[in-house]
């Protein structure tokens, strides 16, 4: 009895690992399995892990691949793509796989009320779209307006059978769905009807399932990881790479820095319940690329990030070789240069402190998301360095609804300190933060009409982007963009982290990348132990 | 009897669905209300934005939420969670048969190690037996729930003893006056001065009349228990009510946490109603 | 009073006086010495610094003082609200007695959690970091009562059903002055113990908060906050020192309690 308790609880702790079998764990439940509503990162794993796409972007060279789709063609400046698709593949049930599927995936994606982000991202302009078979193994698919880096966002579409009984549990991706246990555990199967083989003709994945755990606190996960009850640890965070860096240097992976960026902006809402001095400060470029040149960035990186990050010049991350304007420099911390600015800008010290031309004492809040250590202790930094200016910085931490109330509905707030997170490489991504009139638009969204010049001339470049033919063209426009992000400091880009993650040794085949998932974006190729692969 | 049984139960439903209501109330009116984090998403485009914020309109008029959630409570509908995406039935069934367990063993643990501990102190009556129950419990009682629960987590077991190091300060203290003050009484003393056994005097003489008291100990230790399994479950991830709860409360999940507050003031209410029972019982023999 | 009792009100003495001298002692808890993060004990930060290289030390004193000052006030508060609620209940009896005993089982399942995160974000953007944190000792305070008003409510009944009290009525004592005069001063004991037995609460409470990441605003220190520090385990056996602020809490929380009578009244 005791020994069955004791299997019992082992089996339950993961401590008996099933053979080839990979471990991770999932932060948070995932909240859908429907491939086309996909919004957070779990669901998004699951996604990645079980979902055939047409197109992939291979996440360590960055170039695009074909998958169900051998070939593809995009035509009419951006308009119209056409593919041609495996002959011979089928869904994880055995339900044959053709265009029907494809035309089926891109109506449901399609659908207005659906509401999809991936969706939304194909739609560049009101209407229709047309998805048609050309034959049972080519499809063509016509939008009503050109959108900007086509084949790529079909990365994020996973094909969705038009047939099958199973509905969305019949997939196309290297692992299909296997127990879930809500709130505890989702095991994935290797899909035995996995189209793609190795060069010896070996069926793919190599790994029999992957066991994904349901746990939000990293600690635990650290310790289970260290236990070797984990194989891979997704973004560490720095104290705990260099903790395990110290205690297992060679499992610990530093991929350089993400596409994400930490940043700062002010609330410039001209409805905002704020005393119109502040909105004044705060509207003021010069106070805001003041406050830009008073942050440390290096002290950030070297005591928040642990030399684990890189001081961002803008919106676009040093690792997006690209698109980076090559151009801008992060701004360098200099007090002198910050009080000069501000000197210009009508304020003034009287003692330790700063004041407006009108003699308003300089003090402001800054909010941002509670129970992140990583944002309180920037916070705090940041506090500290505006402080030397004579700028009393109240610092407060929010829980997430209470945040987004304030930033997107009652504009309650003065400044923000917050992360953002680049999914992909594109700058059509980020069209909706920069376009005036959106709702992302954060500093100051849902403009009818630009309120500034800058605004308008952003505008005018992102659309411009968008509607260019080639990546240089739209790269002349992108580039200016950034430079008058820096010009203006709309939003103060402070860090770009560093990808960091923990393998175990026993994982094979790792190539760890810049873009999400660092590590497991080749899983059809990954195995455990040493040599064993899969006879299945 | 069963008239006042009826009416005790009757209360004890009218109150908890008091409680539901105001709890709803208290989350509605609250900061964050109505928020989605996709808001924040930008890949949607303004319609998908504003067909978000249109999702919870129809919890917006508290009332009418509260009546068409009786509604569907009568048909055993308990809502749907929108943070989690499932009907909340399938959540409570599938969290609160760990929570139980968690519960039942951290009592059970507290109870029995309380107990064991006041047994030690006072019917073995050794010098310095009182020492070290006495540093234990202080020290438990000394440290916040939340931690005791990350030091559970470092030696890589569950809450659930976490839960019972939290309970047994209370019952150890609770007990121990009580089997003192029960040593104390003249029967007692009759019973060991007429030669009786110790187990004797202490199972027929100490603890049989003692038991309605203890009973409602371990009634008290049930809320103290469940007050305790929030930040414990929340440490260490533990996915039961507590956890359920805390998620809830983050995300504005309404139909969540009207079921969770009726699940806890319904616990509440019937430990309560058994610890008054329990010393009503023993107030004629005092 | 006991030896251990001495000893207790000793340390507490001591770390009170500590704290309120924290001015003196150590002039400041949030400066960065930037180059000195994680550094260990010496002569300068007596518990080293933590990591954005603020004094340990400093910051510990700052923390106690907030805890031991506001605790006990939020403890007040409550015991207070107790008293009135509890106390009017035990000794009317009847229909109010049995409203106040719902209204205690009801207060008590509601989600409290929430209502802190409530007021928190309700906060003016610009609250001070101290303001902040007697906000949200008053509210625990306001929110702590139900448990000790069902004690109050308990012992009263019981003194109401007393023969001295019986014999009072019978000779015509009104009832506010039986109440004032007869009741109350019978009732200092619980109320005493219950101010006592919530203090450590109260800490504990806030600790709780901290952990959940709901504590003190930056760069106000408490035990809280620091113990959040805790979690990272691996740096607490490297940086044993890191434990000061559990160790001074527990001993804190724990000579209080020896400090407590040992006749602990019953569970109602």
């Amino acid at each position: 009895m005791l020994r069955f308790a004791l299997g019992s609880l082992l089996a339950f702790a993961g401590l008996a690992q099933a053979a080839n079998e990979l471990r991770f764990t999932l932060r948070s439940e995932p909240k859908t399995f429907n491939p086309l509503m996909v919004e957070d990162e779990s669901s998004e794993t699951i996604r990645y892990l079980t979902g055939g796409v047409l197109i992939r972007l291979n996440r360590y060279t960055q170039e695009l691949e074909g998958e169900l789709a051998s070939k593809w063609k995009v035509l009419e400046n951006g308009r119209r793509i056409d593919f041609e698709l495996r002959p011979n593949v089928h869904f994880s049930d055995g339900t044959p796989f053709s265009c029907d599927d494809v035309v089926f995936t891109m109506e449901r994606l399609m659908d207005p009320s659906l509401h999809s982000p991936v969706g939304d991202s194909f739609r560049s302009a009101p209407g229709a779209v047309e998805a048609k078979c050309v034959s049972p193994i080519s499809a063509s698919v016509r939008f009503p307006a050109p959108v900007a880096a086509l084949a790529l966002q079909f990365d994020q579409v996973a094909i969705l059978s038009a047939h099958s009984l199973h509905k969305e549990a019949a997939v196309l991706g290297p692992f299909m769905f296997g127990d879930y246990k809500p709130g505890a555990l989702l095991v994935l199967e290797r899909n035995p009807n996995y189209w793609k083989k190795d060069s010896n003709g070996r069926r793919l994945p190599y790994l029999d399932s992957i066991r994904l755990e349901i746990q939000s606190n990293r600690e635990l996960e650290l310790l289970r990881f260290r236990r070797g009850e984990l194989d891979v640890v997704n973004k560490l965070d720095p104290d705990m790479f260099d903790r395990l860096s110290s205690e297992m240097p060679h499992n610990v992976v530093d991929a350089g820095p993400s596409l994400d960026s930490e940043l700062v902006f002010f609330n410039q809402v001209a409805s905002a319940p704020l005393p119109a001095y502040k909105l004044h400060w705060f509207q003021s470029a010069a106070f805001r690329r003041a406050i830009s040149d008073a942050i440390h960035r290096d002290d950030l990186v070297r005591i928040v990030y642990k030399g684990h990050a890189r001081a961002a010049a803008g919106p676009v991350s040093s690792a997006n070789k690209f698109w980076l304007n090559a151009a801008l420099k992060p701004a360098l911390y200099s007090e002198q240069v910050a009080l000069d600015e501000l000197q210009r800008d009508g304020f003034h010290r009287s003692g330790d402190t700063l004041m407006d031309r009108d003699g308003h004492r300089v003090e402001f809040s800054m909010i941002t998301n509670a129970g992140n250590r990583v944002h309180e202790r920037m916070l705090t930094l940041i506090q500290q360095d505006l402080g030397k200016l004579g700028i009393q910085l109240n610092v407060l931490t929010l829980d997430f609804p209470s945040l987004i109330e304030r930033i997107t509905r009652t504009y309650n707030y003065e400044s923000v300190l917050m992360a953002l997170t680049n999914v992909g490489l594109d700058p059509n991504d980020q069209m909706n933060v920069w376009l005036s009139s959106a709702q992302t638009h954060q500093w100051n969204p849902n403009q009818k009409t630009p309120e500034t010049p800058w605004e308008a001339e952003i505008d005018r470049l992102m659309q411009a982007q968008a509607a260019s033919q080639t990546a240089a063209q739209r790269k002349v426009s992108f580039d200016k963009v950034q430079q008058i992000v820096a010009d203006q400091a709309p939003m103060i880009f402070l860090v770009n982290p560093n990808a960091l993650s923990a393998v175990s040794p026993n994982l094979k085949n790792v190539t760890p990348g810049l873009l999400r998932p660092q590590i497991y974006w080749n899983v059809d190729r990954l195995y455990l132990g040493s040599g064993y692969v899969s006879q299945k | 009897m069963a008239t006042i049984l009826i009416r005790q139960l009757r209360k004890i439903l009218l109150t908890a669905l008091m409680g539901g209501l105001l709890g709803a109330t208290l989350v509605r009116l609250g900061p964050g209300f109505g928020t989605d984090e996709r808001e924040l998403d930008n890949r949607l485009n303004s319609d998908s934005q504003q067909a978000i914020r249109a999702e919870r309109a129809s919890e917006n008029n508290i009332a009418m939420f509260y009546v068409r959630y009786l509604a569907g409570l009568a048909q055993g509908d308990l809502g749907y969670s929108h943070s989690l995406n499932r009907p909340v039935t399938a959540l409570l069934k599938e969290r609160l048969p760990l929570t139980l367990l968690s519960l039942s063993y951290g009592v059970a643990g507290g109870v029995a190690i309380g107990l064991g501990l006041a047994l030690v102190t006072v019917a073995w009556r050794a010098p310095g037996s009182n020492v070290v129950p006495a540093l234990l419990s202080g020290l438990c009682l000394a440290v916040p729930a939340a931690v005791i629960a990350l030091l559970f987590l470092w030696m890589g077991t569950g809450g659930r003893w976490a839960i019972a190091l939290v309970v047994f300060p209370h019952v150890y203290r609770y007990a121990k006056n009580l089997l003192t003050a029960a040593y104390q009484s003249p029967h007692v003393l009759a019973a060991q001065a007429k030669g009786l056994s110790s187990l004797r005097v202490l199972l027929a003489h100490v603890a049989l009349p003692a038991a309605p008291q203890l009973a409602a100990i371990a009634g008290i230790s049930v809320t103290l228990a469940f007050g305790a399994s929030i930040p414990i479950e929340v440490v260490s991830d533990s996915p039961g009510i507590g956890q359920l709860a805390w998620r809830a409360a983050l995300e504005r999940d309404l139909p969540l946490l009207v079921n969770i507050t009726i699940l806890i003031a319904l616990m509440t209410l019937v430990v309560n109603s058994l610890a008054d029972l329990a010393l009503a019982n023993r107030r004629p023999a005092e | 009073m006991s030896r251990a009792q001495k000893l207790a009100i000793a340390v507490l003495a001591a770390v009170t006086i500590a704290s309120l001298a924290a001015g003196w002692i150590a002039p400041s808890y949030s400066a960065q010495f930037r180059e000195s993060i994680s550094a260990p004990p010496s002569a300068k930060f007596p518990l080293g610094t933590d990591e954005l290289g603020r004094d340990r030390f400093a910051r510990l004193l700052y923390g106690t003082r907030v805890s031991l000052l506001l605790a006990p006030a939020a403890a007040l508060l409550s015991t207070l609200i107790a008293a009135l609620l509890g106390g009017t209940a035990g000794y009317l009896g009847g229909r109010w007695d049995r409203l106040v005993a719902s209204g205690i089982d009801l207060f008590l399942s509601l989600p409290w959690l929430f209502l802190l995160m409530a007021v928190r974000a309700l906060m003016p953007l610009n609250t001070s970091p101290v303001a902040s944190v007697i906000l949200t000792f008053l509210l625990l305070g306001c929110l702590g009562w139900a448990s000790p008003a069902r004690i109050v409510r308990a012992g009263t009944r019981t003194l109401a059903s007393s023969d001295y009290l019986l014999q009072a009525r019978a000779e015509g004592v009104a009832p506010a002055r039986l109440f004032w005069n007869h009741l109350l001063p019978n009732l200092k004991p619980i109320l005493a113990a219950q101010f006592w037995i919530s203090v450590p609460v109260f800490i504990l409470s806030e600790a709780n908060l901290s952990l959940l990441g709901l504590g003190v605003a930056e760069p106000l220190p408490s035990w809280g906050a620091m113990l959040r520090d805790l979690e990272n385990y691996s740096a607490v056996l490297q940086n044993p020192w890191m434990l000061a602020p559990a160790v001074l809490l527990v001993a804190v929380v724990s000579c209080l309690k020896l400090l407590l009578r040992s006749e602990d009244p019953l569970p109602c």
